[in-house]
């Protein structure tokens, strides 16, 4: 007997859960990555200031800096999708509430970045020639 | 990642060792997700957000800053556990997606051995620097 679609799941079915296990995961792993190069680069410090101003200049470049802002979201994002699966493991009867949680999560990521984007979005443009 | 997966039912013998382990894993992954929550949120707004954000990072700025012991053991402290919490992470990962034991073992001791690297070479800089060398 053939199994309804809904049965056999797919990747693009899932539920607001699963989009967030998938957020978390992407902003994990992104994040593990930079850490690698950040130590490095900051290891880079003891070889003296030429050496050091010359790796982290890369970081000033306005390319870098949009990718800058993506590490802050990532950051922010994962913290406070951590909270929400950590009032879920600690307090059970908030799964009743899960999607409520996961909105709840979302809205306060989208207050939190409303500035920081502003805020580095405004030195993007501005390093860009494109402001002022 | 993983959601309420504190074991309940009774496992067998040989399984019960690992259990322990995933316990303490899990409760490590809380532990340190909400002191990181302080430290790397808290660094990525002073260093990213705040002032003029990363443009004024520069040798001088970090010789200031390490100045401060403060400052040193903030970010040896968010070293050690964002590399532990970010690895363990990963081990649950590769958990998931590498299903021979082969390459288990290959990709968790791959990240084992750049973490620990990365901790040892991290921890001589954060503790040894000494701007006058430069001055």
């Amino acid at each position: 007997m053939a199994k309804r679609r809904s049965e056999l799941g797919s990747l693009y079915k899932a539920g607001t859960g699963q989009w967030s296990w998938l957020a978390h995961r992407i902003t994990g792993v992104g994040i593990l990555l930079f850490l690698f190069a950040h130590i490095v680069d900051t290891a880079l410090v003891a070889w003296g200031p030429e050496t050091y101003n010359k790796v982290i200049s890369l970081y000033h470049h306005p390319i870098v800096q949009i990718m800058e802002l993506g590490l802050v979201g990532a950051v922010i994002y994962h913290g406070l999708n951590g909270i929400r699966i950590m009032i879920m493991d600690f307090w059970p009867a908030s799964l009743l509430r899960h999607r409520e949680l996961t909105w709840t999560t979302l809205a306060l990521f989208a207050a939190a970045m409303a500035p920081i984007a502003w805020i580095m979005g405004r030195r993007i443009l501005e390093d860009f020639g494109w402001l002022g | 990642m993983s959601v309420a997966t504190r074991p309940a039912a009774p496992a067998p013998a040989d399984m019960r060792r690992r259990r322990g382990f995933e316990l303490w894993s899990w409760l490590f992954m809380r532990i340190s997700g909400i002191v990181l929550l302080f430290l790397a949120v808290g660094h990525v707004l002073i260093m990213h957000v705040l002032e003029t954000g990363v443009e004024r990072v520069d040798f001088d700025f970090v010789a200031r800053r390490w100045d401060n012991p403060l400052w040193r053991t903030w970010d040896w402290a968010m070293l050690s556990l964002a590399l532990l919490h970010g690895i363990n992470g990963m081990r649950v990962i590769i958990q998931d997606y590498a299903r021979r034991p082969g390459w288990r073992v290959f990709w968790n001791s791959l990240f084992a051995v750049v973490g620990f690297g990365l901790f040892v070479l991290g921890t001589i800089i954060v503790f040894t620097f000494d701007a006058s060398d430069f001055a």
